[in-house]
């Protein structure tokens, strides 16, 4: 952790550790940067990536977030940015791993966080004609 | 002989398999282009059983949001319900006795194996030969005999709970588990008898469905899919939980990562389970299997009976729930799929903020692609079956 904030002064707006579990938040523009810098000291693994909903009245409204985990230190990590919260974007991962191109799917689906640079952003779990981001706080529990 | 065409327009044909397709495992629809018989692009499409269980467990309280959990890999519950305990256990900072942990890894273990046979069974089955299944599910009725022995439930079973268990095991318990056990690996020769040397198997398996190790972690497979790349990753080794660290076992790894090694891979684990199984119960403590703390561990069913005092701790613990410190958790768990982890972000309250569940089966289908593609289409339902996916857990 404080590698990384060594390595990216500006990019590191806040680090917390509870419960054994570490969480460094990022200024959205860094993820790229920085998930490249860490893959390279070992965190070669996403083990997931979702979206968060804190509130309707809070700001930032969305968060991202992303597991990080070492497959030789075995060891993780957590990462959070905020994107904007209107037209939350943040940039795709998808250049680093493969696998975040279903978890932004998802997170795109039930939040509705666009994903710029992702190769195929539609719907997952929900069909194309679905309206509304079931996982926001105002979208009711049944019903519309 | 009439001379072909010499224009003749060649293109890919589009072909749907699935949803309703006997050999998905439930209600994958797979978008397939093939040229002749080669799967040139093989696209999965899922969300047909999407209950939105994530969005469910926000309006629930801790307690009730766990036979949600059941509802994912609903041949694995035990490992669903004993992920979601973990993480929920860490945000109270709860002690777990050590005959809980004990018994949770006996479970755990047997819910392996169980899901480990059906999964052999319909593979098998899949690829053309008939017998495996018989024999398999021969031997999982004894396993869900077990836990019906314990839960009072064959499938969904909700046993483990926040704390500790819903009750300390039935006295038949061990010695049902210990009889399984000693008779366990002679039955799996059965299964080896049938395939592992029999050229069809053989010949449908090999070679068909590779997958590199740098290929799998850039996807983000785990567990046997992984481990049959030559990825020696066990969560239960790396990252020890529920005292997995007091046990020896080998971590079984394959060197090709096609469908035959990750078939040697489970076969290997299910032996390794038993291994597991046999140590725990030769060392297993005795002493309470729930957790001190009357704030969220109910009373005893029988004291609920008895007093008004305890029906009515019942009653407050179960309906309003109990208030969880806030903060946030990733705990992830080796399930007979890959890696489980629930994210869970609690607000304070007696309801989770947010419960993201990581499941292993959505994140391996993701290789389907890789694995089939420029195979014949025949493969695809041999690759399907290698990945071992459960759809409950990867729509959600």
């Amino acid at each position: 952790m404080e590698e990384l904030k060594q390595k990216f002064p500006e990019a590191v707006e806040e680090t917390k550790s509870h419960l054994g579990e570490d969480t460094i938040t990022l200024k959205k523009e860094y993820i790229l940067p920085v998930c490249k810098y860490l893959k390279s000291q070992g965190y070669n693994f996403l083990s997931d990536l979702t979206g968060l909903d804190l509130g309707v009245d809070k700001e930032p409204r969305f968060q991202v977030i992303y597991h990080l985990y070492s497959l030789t230190t075995h060891k993780r990590l957590r990462l959070k940015v905020n994107p904007p919260s209107k037209n939350p974007t943040v940039e795709s991962v998808t250049p680093i791993w493969k696998t975040a191109d279903w978890f932004e799917r998802e997170a795109y689906d039930m939040f509705g966080i666009t994903f710029t640079n992702h190769p195929n952003l539609t719907r997952i779990l929900l069909p194309d004609n679905f309206e509304g981001c079931p996982l926001r706080k105002d979208y009711p529990l049944r019903g519309r | 002989m009439a001379e072909p065409a010499r224009d003749l327009r060649t293109e890919c044909l589009t072909i749907n398999m699935g949803p309703q397709h006997p050999s998905t495992h439930g209600v994958l629809r797979v978008i397939l282009e093939l040229e002749g018989e080669v799967v040139v692009k093989a696209t999965p499409v899922i969300g047909h059983l999407h209950r939105g269980i994530e969005k469910l467990a926000e309006s629930k309280t801790y307690h009730q949001a766990l036979p949600l959990t059941d509802r994912l890999d609903y041949l694995s519950p035990l490992i669903n319900n004993l992920a979601y305990c973990l993480a929920v256990e860490k945000l109270l900072s709860l002690e777990i006795p050590p005959r809980a942990q004990y018994l949770r890894v006996i479970l755990a273990e047997l819910t392996r194996i169980q899901s480990h046979l059906v999964w052999l069974g319909t593979h098998a089955l899949d690829i053309g030969a008939m017998t495996p299944l018989l024999y398999t599910f021969r031997e999982r009725e004894e396993i869900l005999n077990i836990f019906e022995l314990t839960g009072g439930s064959r499938m969904h079973t909700s046993y483990i709970r926040i704390g500790g268990f819903l009750d300390d095991v039935p006295e038949e318990f061990v010695p049902k588990v210990r009889s399984f056990i000693d008779t366990f690996p002679t039955q799996m020769k059965d299964y080896e008898g049938l395939l592992t040397k029999n050229k069809i198997w053989m010949n449908r398996t090999i070679g068909v469905g590779i997958i590199s190790a740098e290929e799998g972690i850039d996807l983000g497979l785990s567990g046997p899919s992984l481990r049959a790349s030559g990825v020696k990753w066990d969560l239960r080794a790396s990252n020890p939980y529920s005292s997995y660290d007091h046990f020896a076992f080998e971590i079984p790894t394959g060197t090709h990562g096609d469908v035959y090694d990750r078939y040697l891979v489970r076969l290997e684990e299910m032996r390794q389970s038993t291994e597991i199984i046999k140590q725990a119960l030769e060392k297993l403590p005795t002493g309470p299997v729930n957790a001190y703390n009357p704030k969220v561990v109910p009373p005893p069913k029988e004291k609920v009976f008895e007093s008004i005092e305890a029906l009515i701790h019942q009653f407050h613990i179960m309906v309003e729930g109990f208030d969880v410190p806030p903060g946030e958790v990733y705990v992830p768990v080796e399930s007979p799929r890959g890696e489980l982890g629930f994210y869970i972000k609690s607000d304070g309250t007696s309801k989770p903020f947010r419960l993201k569940i990581r499941t292993p089966s959505f994140v391996n289908l993701q290789s389907l692609s890789t694995m089939a593609e420029g195979r014949m289409v025949a493969d695809m339902v041999a690759v399907i079956g290698s990945i071992d996916i459960v759809l409950g857990e990867v729509d959600r």
